[in-house]
């Protein structure tokens, strides 16, 4: 055994390291960021990945840190896609930033009371409860049509200008600019969040929730987090689906949209944070070139995916960024074991 | 009133014949199967081809139908979904959402997106009354059908030798496979007649529920439902909670229109909170 003060600092050390940003990451973002200059032509789909892969993120917290399996999660989506609707149609909140935040603000309360429900049961009564939770949402913004435009959606909403000065255009160039940053904004706290150790204990109870219990982590008030800031995160995703289309209708709850976020988390890998986003990519260009192709059967295809994917096996599909992980990850890890060892002996040799 | 009650049960009784081969895969397998659904429209869709197509009387496409779903069941779990029994849930259910997607689709390719029925023979059609009771004659076929079947079926789990091991299985697999009993193969047959019924419920079905290609998303709820409020330890506790369902849903849809089906969610997510195993399961040995 370590004495203490050497183990905390082992541990800091750790963290630290797992928190450091790899090569390819900024690579990443480089090229994310060097596409509003580079396709102009293309910003409309890269608008959809943008929200799309904000919206996986979301799930990923919660399925891949967590362990949730969720096939409801459209229920915070649509909620925060319809709050930014209203708050624009009726200028209740003018300025889409903000209102992007009360959007984020209203999935995430939502998120909060249905934690409990998520709680207790096994993992059918966990999907069955978050499927009815969102079946329940669609079914109340049907029934106030008045408020929600019912099964027409709600429509003659118009987005003022991003922090008054950047107006949405029909091409998407501001559109997908300001998805962006959000994305990028929001990546950066859910990037120091599961870095923490708060992320390290979600793992620990998505790994075995008893003996995380057991060594002392409350495995309910930490689920009861992570799903609420999930929620957050899906609700800012809607919000921004429903400021770059000025559109919100009842697809936004539906189960297509649950199951085909499924679908796009798991092309990409849970578990890492970048598996929704590189997930949103393939899954949107799929989208694009298959229903040009076959444009009322695609879903088939969708289908025909998600069914190859499981036989063939998903650790084996997902794990497919995993050899140039693995590469940059062996890196680090050497530098971080010579240093810390040349620390450790610093210690001893007084 | 009573008209209403009465609409409920036959949509109850259809719930159960619809439901019952799901209760079975959870309980025996604890395998969570999406695609239920799919089988029942196969069944729907292969009597509508044989009765408005090709010209069979209504009974005997009726059989036809269960042995349809039933072929397709088999092939599907010998082929496909023993690959993925032993696999996390997760896994089971984006192999079976991917199912449904696809079985939308192909219906979809193969019989047209719109709204089909079955040719109900004239004699089946209309309603009579009885002490002021409105009965139709459609849904008094289906709760005696049905109301057959169940008993069938509750003969076979309690009475036969089939039965007997199905529920040994159903209880632990683990010791049922000790004593010698051929938990896959039970299994197997179980998955392949629970589809059967599941298309024959969607025959029979096709005419009160409406039948289009999204009938397994869209009735996909119902199903589950079903199966959790009901419990997988018997076939008693689905039959109430079909029963249950079928009388709320109709009563809550005539009384209380705008509301929808959002009395019936808020009910499902309330009982599985307070209830996690189901209404009517056992205590819970594993």
């Amino acid at each position: 055994m370590l004495p203490p003060p050497i183990a905390i600092r082992v541990a800091t050390e750790w963290l630290s390291a797992r928190a450091r940003w790899q090569p390819l990451e900024v690579a990443f973002w480089l090229v994310a960021f060097a596409a509003i200059w580079l396709f102009p032509d293309r910003h409309l789909i890269l608008t959809e990945i943008a929200w799309l892969g904000l919206f996986a993120l979301s799930l990923d917290l919660i399925l891949g840190y967590a362990g949730i399996i969720s096939l409801g999660h459209a229920a915070f989506f649509g909620l925060g896609a319809y709050t930014a609707a209203l708050l624009a149609k009726y200028e209740i909140v003018n300025e889409p930033v903000l209102a992007l935040l009360v959007a984020g603000l209203a999935a995430m309360a939502l998120g909060f009371v249905t934690s409990f429900l998520v709680l207790r049961g096994s993992d059918l009564t966990r999907l069955m409860v978050t499927l009815g939770v969102a079946l329940v949402l669609r079914e109340l913004a049907n029934r106030y049509g008045w408020l929600t435009g019912g099964a027409d959606g709600l429509q003659g909403v118009s987005i003022k200008p991003v922090l008054g000065m950047f107006r949405f255009d029909m091409f998407g160039h501001t559109g997908y600019a300001y998805c962006l940053i959000v994305l990028f904004v929001l990546f950066l706290i859910a990037r120091r969040l599961v870095n923490s150790p708060f992320g390290l204990s979600l793992m620990s109870v998505k790994g075995n929730p008893l003996r995380s219990s057991a060594i002392g982590i409350s495995v309910d008030a930490r689920l009861v987090a992570i799903y609420t800031v999930a929620a957050g995160y899906a609700g800012v995703a809607g919000a921004l689906l429903a400021q770059t289309t000025s559109f919100a209708s009842l697809e936004v709850f539906s189960f297509d949209r649950s199951a085909d976020l499924l679908l796009v988390l798991i092309i990409g890998g849970a578990g890492y944070l970048y598996g929704g986003l590189i997930g949103a990519i393939i899954f949107k260009f799929m989208q694009d070139y298959l229903s040009a192709l076959t444009p009322q059967y695609w879903p088939f295809w969708i289908g025909l995916v998600l069914v190859v994917i499981v036989l063939v096996g998903r650790d084996r599909i997902s794990s497919w960024t995993a050899p140039i992980r693995r590469v940059t990850a062996h890196l680090n890890w050497r530098a971080l074991m010579r240093r810390l060892t040349v620390s450790v002996r610093e210690r001893r040799s007084p | 009133m009573l008209t209403i009650l009465f609409d409920g049960i036959a949509y109850g009784m259809l719930l159960f014949v619809l439901a019952s081969g799901l209760s079975v895969t959870l309980g025996l397998m604890n395998f969570i199967n999406l695609a239920h659904g799919s089988f029942a429209m196969a069944g729907a869709y292969v009597t509508v081809f044989l009765v408005n197509r090709l010209g069979f009387p209504f009974f005997i496409s009726l059989p036809m139908a269960f042995l349809a779903s039933a072929a397709i069941g088999f092939l599907f779990e010998r082929t496909l979904y023993v690959h993925v029994y032993k696999k996390p849930h997760l896994d089971q259910v984006l192999f079976t959402i991917g199912l449904v997607f696809m079985s939308v689709a192909a219906a979809d390719y193969v019989m047209g997106s719109s709204q089909v029925f079955v040719q109900v023979p004239d004699y089946l059609q209309g309603q009579f009354e009885v002490s002021g009771i409105g009965i139709g004659r459609y849904r008094l076929l289906i709760i005696v059908l049905c109301g057959l079947l169940t008993i069938a079926l509750q003969f076979i789990l309690a009475k036969t030798r089939f039965g007997s091991r199905l529920r040994a299985a159903v209880d632990d697999s683990r010791v049922a496979r000790g004593l010698g009993i051929n938990v896959n193969w039970v299994f197997s047959l179980t998955f392949a007649f629970g589809s059967g019924l599941a298309g024959l419920g969607g025959a029979l079905g096709a005419e009160i529920l409406g039948l289009d290609p999204t009938f397994p998303l869209k009735f996909m709820i119902y199903f589950l439902i079903v199966v959790t409020v009901g419990g997988t330890s018997s076939i008693t506790g689905p039959f109430v909670a079909s029963l249950l369902l079928g009388i709320g849903d109709v009563a809550g849809k005539y009384y209380v229109p705008t509301l929808g089906s959002f009395v019936i969610y808020t009910i499902m997510i309330v009982v599985l909170i307070w209830r996690p195993q189901g209404l009517f399961a056992r205590a819970a040995s594993r």
